[in-house]
């Protein structure tokens, strides 16, 4: 019994699930049933995807101990890269490549700054935030481009069921991201990193490799997301992803991921992605004026970041015997 | 005579200027625990960043075991057998004793290129064993290190030493900010390397503890070494003399 409390300590996103459960509970009543219904999960979880893909880039890197805040205007350049080739010719295929390649290369302008100068990352990629976005809104020529008719949207956005196809991609990703993170050699050089990365430079761990590979896989992601994104609504708008990466940062720590590195899994990061698009849609349905949505995101941020502390430290407290 | 095992010949480095090593003889022999004394800022760091691959030396060069090497990297440093141990930060605290032991030398299932799924079963057993060959007990190789104390996690990072069978292990400070308890549990340690024929440079500000478990002590100040007798000819007052 002990022991199975430390376990759930020691693992903070299973207060995330725990926590969850209850919200979908009170949601649930608080909307006279409508929650749970399908139509509204059909809704809930066919936007989860967008979110979540950015939460597990911004969780990764900041397990290797780098922070992201660029992830939103990321989300904006991939897909308007994507449209404004497409306008100009570019098949669909080369087009979404040639957007991820955009959210490759600002990942590793963001790693290549962080580590060529030895800044916080925190400062590289708030520059970074406002350079993208400019960059997006000047690329789109002032309005957004209207996508062709005949691209192969509904790989993402078609539903089979209950589940919109772009969850497969999210769930497919997520299973191999939160087996590199825990099960290969490189999620052990990932945590070491962050961890303790005089630690990890000692035992030859390349750990400015480490930082970039993570750097561009969070920008890839958020990109990849901002494409799927597109594809749903049919146009870029140039404001697009506006306050995400606050909300992606957010979803992370909410998931149990410190933000001095190296602790922090991919499931948490969902379990907050998850948390953060019950409680917007909960809040409507129970009609609660939309403006409080931030409210209750915030304070459940904060909320997280003291009650992670408090299981930390009452773990430690609790001694096994061997 | 057998050569060392660690020998250096006119070892030199500048830093911004500064002349930090100047003109190094220094031998370590096949079996022997040397102390490496001196005060702030005499070199001793230095000296072993240079041979633990951290730092590549500006003049002369490294042997061992008779045959010249160089020394460009941790990692190169570690397949030739330099094992380095620092004060604090030798450990991950936020990770699993099991992963700590294998950082950077994970045994992989399958790979490619390198990559690859690790062998958490092997990492698990081996760890244990690992860790009860130095006389230490932790409840699991699944606890994270940062739970453990201070000299124990030193434990952890010397077991690891003793596990991939380094020819020397090099303890930089190894009992700064220790606690006297737990300095001792970090010399109980060192006296088992002896034992178990494991070469080691100790490097310590505290000449007792180097007198506790060292062969030979090594004296530096200024850049240069100044001082090299067997513990058993000198003591601590005629050392200190030369620093």
């Amino acid at each position: 019994m002990k022991r199975l409390f430390k376990i759930y300590l020691d693992k903070p996103e299973l207060a995330g699930v725990v926590l969850l459960a209850l919200l979908v509970v009170l949601f649930e009543i608080t909307s006279n049933g409508f929650f749970l219904s399908y139509e509204n999960m059909r809704g809930v979880l066919g936007l989860l995807p967008e979110m979540a893909l950015v939460a597990m880039g911004v969780t990764i890197l900041m397990i290797a101990g780098e922070f992201d805040i660029s992830v939103g205007s990321v989300f904006a350049l991939a897909p308007m890269t994507m449209a404004v080739s497409m306008v100009a010719g570019v098949p669909f295929v080369f087009a979404a490549l040639l957007g991820l390649a955009a959210a490759a290369a600002v990942g590793f302008l963001n790693g290549l700054i962080t580590l060529r100068f030895a800044i916080p990352s925190f400062i590289t990629t708030l520059g970074m935030l406002f350079v993208a976005r400019s960059v997006t809104v000047v690329i789109s020529g002032g309005f957004p481009p209207v996508l062709p008719a005949d691209i192969p949207s509904w790989i993402f956005t078609a539903f089979v069921g209950l589940i919109r196809l772009s969850m497969f991609w999210f769930a497919g990703l997520a299973v191999v991201l939160a087996a590199i993170l825990s099960l290969s050699n490189f999620g052990n050089w990932i945590k070491s990193t962050g961890g303790q990365i005089e630690a990890a430079a000692a035992m030859g761990i390349p750990t400015g490799a480490v930082k970039m590979t993570c750097f561009v896989l969070c920008a890839l992601l958020a990109g990849f997301a901002g494409i799927v994104e597109v594809l749903r609504l049919g146009s870029p708008l140039p404001s697009l992803g506006e306050g995400l990466e606050l909300q992606a940062i957010a979803a992370a720590v909410i998931g149990g991921t410190s933000l001095y590195g190296g602790v922090g899994t991919v499931l948490g990061a969902i379990v907050g992605a998850l948390l953060i698009r019950v409680i917007d849609n909960g809040l409507v349905l129970s009609h609660v004026d939309a403006n409080w949505f931030k409210f209750a995101i915030g304070s459940l941020l904060i909320l997280a970041v003291v009650a992670n502390a408090w299981l930390r430290r009452t773990s430690r407290r609790i001694k096994l015997e061997t | 005579m057998q050569a060392p095992l660690i020998e250096t010949r006119g070892l030199h480095k500048w830093y911004s200027g500064v002349h930090a090593l100047k003109n190094v003889h220094f031998q370590v022999f096949k079996g022997e625990i040397v102390g490496l004394v001196g005060d702030n800022g005499a070199g001793k760091t230095t000296l072993i960043k240079i041979l633990s691959g951290v730092h590549p030396p500006d003049e002369g060069e490294i042997r061992i075991e008779g045959r010249k090497v160089d020394i460009a990297t941790p990692k190169q440093a570690m397949n030739l057998g330099i094992e380095t141990i620092y004060q604090t930060s030798s450990v991950v605290p936020t990770m699993s004793t099991a992963r700590n032991l294998f950082v950077g030398r994970e045994p992989l299932k399958a790979s490619v290129f390198g990559f690859g799924f690790m062998d958490q079963t092997r990492m698990r057993r081996d760890s244990l064993k690992a860790i009860e060959d130095v006389d230490l007990r932790v409840r699991s190789p699944d606890a994270l290190v940062g739970e453990l104390s201070g000299g124990q996690q030193q434990g952890v990072a010397i077991a690891r030493a003793m596990y991939f069978k380094s020819k020397v292990l090099i303890l930089d400070e190894p009992t700064n900010q220790l606690s006297v308890k737990e300095t001792n549990k970090v010399i109980g340690f060192v006296k088992a390397l002896k034992s178990q024929g494991v070469t080691g440079i100790f490097i310590s500000h505290n000449m007792h503890h180097v007198f506790q478990c060292c062969d030979r002590v090594v004296a530096m100040a200024r850049g240069e070494i100044v001082f090299n007798k067997p513990v058993a000819e000198t003591s601590i007052d005629e050392v200190a003399e030369y620093m």
